[in-house]
């Protein structure tokens, strides 16, 4: 893996909303297969920085590569097609669409993304709620709708920001076990995650971001040895 | 009110239901605007009236302009033509003026429909003055047809299936179709929607083209029946307002049926008390407003 290509390069990546510069040059690389978290306390730029690659911003500098593609001057829907699925923090769970409707109404973006009857095998709570309104699902059924209807666009590269948050702990625990499978069929992930301790046994690098900058690159076997380190960018 | 005879209910029903079509049309097409655009259609009168007249030019106007006398442009023909005129023309004043206030106050789009529904009258009226002109029925719909308990032009009862089948195909496009669901997910957060892939810029700019596109079908419809002048859309407009406020903005399927229900309500309100037949729809606005501010099928935000 170490050697695979590219499938997100971001270099210098300045963001703004309105007249706030949020992003002050980041820098990460994620390579086909890899599952990397970006980490960091509350308000720092993780959620930015995955709007940013999306182009969700206003406006953005520097570059983002996908999959060897520049995409900075890009608009999201191009960048979208070019094999992004992203499951924003809000889940974004269209409430006046069914939950069938939600899981079906993404536009294809690659080859190879799951059938319904695959998404129902890795969600089986998904599967007797098609006909709900998407705004009446719970939400552990609309964290896994998110998930599951960006798996069937065939989107190679996920951006998935605070998958567990304000979730029962057995919720987690089948997202976890679903991060893992994923990883498994190849899929490219970047995560962007408040539980730490979700996130460790998942990924196979972390970048800890603080003030719209990456400052800290670890990889998993090193965790253990830079415990402290970890600790008190996190301000755990 | 129960010395009336009822073939005159009926008959006044069914001139309410004939105007009722018009109004779920009218208003279908506001509605799909707002959702999408977030603008109160101002225009959506004049665009109306534009078909009308196109439909008018293209019978009797056409071809001596051009040069050929005998060229016409039958009611068929401008079925078909007219709208598409109408929606092009809108959907170049979306791309070039109305998508550059998407991102402020809803009474900045308000202002410049209203703008150019008034350069829009005025230009016809330049053109064309202020008296109405006439239209006939195609030969195939002239003539009266026995419903039962009246006579009624042949004309308006096509116009009644046509727009009800309008009506319910749009219904059917924006519930049950695919198109149908990325429209609705636009509608409600259609930032999140171009994340995953659709061209929603392009999208907007189809929906303000098919919501008055339904205008200019309507436009059409209208053109045998009411005088065709450039007022005709302005007129029709003050109730379709009211319409759309008692139904809300809200929902495609809630404008047919308010539509419908009003035109329905005016009717028979000229056989009860015909003094209150031209204020009895704003009555009822003024009611919803009171009892149900987001409107009978709006959501409350």
């Amino acid at each position: 893996m170490a050697d695979a290509p590219f499938m997100l390069e971001v270099a210098g990546l300045n963001a703004w909303y309105a007249e706030s510069h949020i992003l002050h040059g980041v820098d990460f690389h994620v390579r086909e297969g890899e599952c990397v978290t970006l980490l960091g306390r509350n308000g720092v730029g993780r959620t930015t920085t995955l709007k940013a690659i999306l182009g969700l911003t206003g406006r953005r500098t520097g570059s983002v590569k996908v999959r060897g593609h520049e995409t900075i001057g890009l608009p999201p829907h191009r960048i979208a097609r070019l094999g992004v699925g992203y499951c924003p923090e809000e889940r974004g769970i269209y409430a006046t669409l069914t939950a069938q409707e939600n899981l079906t109404l993404l536009p294809k973006v690659g080859p190879g993304g799951f059938s319904a009857a695959e998404v129902f095998a890795l969600f089986p709570n998904l599967r007797e709620r098609g006909a709900s309104l998407g705004g009446r699902l719970s939400g552990g059924e609309q964290q896994m709708l998110a998930l599951g209807r960006i798996l069937m666009t065939g989107a190679p590269l996920l951006l998935l920001d605070e998958i567990t948050e304000g979730l029962a702990p057995v919720i987690v625990e089948a997202l976890g076990q679903a991060i893992v499978a994923l990883k498994a069929r190849g899929f490219t992930m970047v995560l962007v995650e408040q539980n730490f301790h979700f996130a460790r046994h998942l990924a196979d690098r972390h970048y800890v971001i603080d003030h719209g900058q990456v400052v800290a690159e670890i990889a998993r076997d090193e965790i253990a040895g830079r415990e402290a380190e970890v600790n008190r960018l996190l301000g755990l | 009110m129960f010395d009336i005879p009822l073939p005159a209910v009926l008959a006044q029903v069914t001139i309410g239901l004939i105007n009722g079509c018009f109004y779920a049309m009218l208003s279908m097409g506001l509605a799909i605007i707002f959702g999408l655009l977030n603008i109160i259609n101002f225009t959506h009168g004049a665009q109306f009236m534009m078909a009308a007249f196109i439909t008018w030019i293209g019978l009797n106007q056409l071809g001596p302009w051009l040069g050929f006398p005998e060229l016409q442009l039958g009611f068929w023909a401008s079925l078909v033509v007219a709208p598409l005129i109408v929606a092009a023309v809108g959907m170049g004043l979306e791309r070039l003026l109305l998508r550059r206030l998407a991102h402020l106050d809803h009474l900045y789009g308000l202002l410049l429909t209203f703008g150019v529904a008034l350069v829009t009258e005025g230009a016809f009226r330049h053109g064309f003055g202020v008296s109405g002109q006439g239209y006939d029925p195609p030969e195939m719909l002239q003539g009266p047809i026995d419903i039962g308990f009246m006579m009624l032009p042949r004309y308006r009862l096509f116009v009644v299936v046509a727009s009800l089948a309008i009506c319910l195909a749009t219904i059917w496009l924006f519930e049950r179709t695919r198109l149908g669901a990325y429209l609705r997910a636009g509608t409600e957060n259609p930032r999140l929607l171009q994340a995953f892939g659709i061209n929603v810029p392009v999208m907007i700019t189809l929906a303000y083209g098919f919501g008055v596109g339904l205008a200019g079908l309507a436009g059409v419809l209208a053109a045998p029946i009411m005088q065709i002048t450039p007022l005709m859309g302005g007129n029709l407009l003050n109730i379709i307002f009211a319409v759309v406020v008692i139904g809300g903005l809200g929902s495609i399927s809630g404008a047919m049926v308010t539509g419908l229900g009003l035109g329905l309500i005016e009717g028979i309100t000229k056989v009860v008390y015909p003094e209150a037949s031209t204020v009895v729809v704003f009555v009822i606005m003024a009611l919803a407003l009171l009892l149900r501010p987001a409107g009978l099928f709006g959501r409350e935000t």
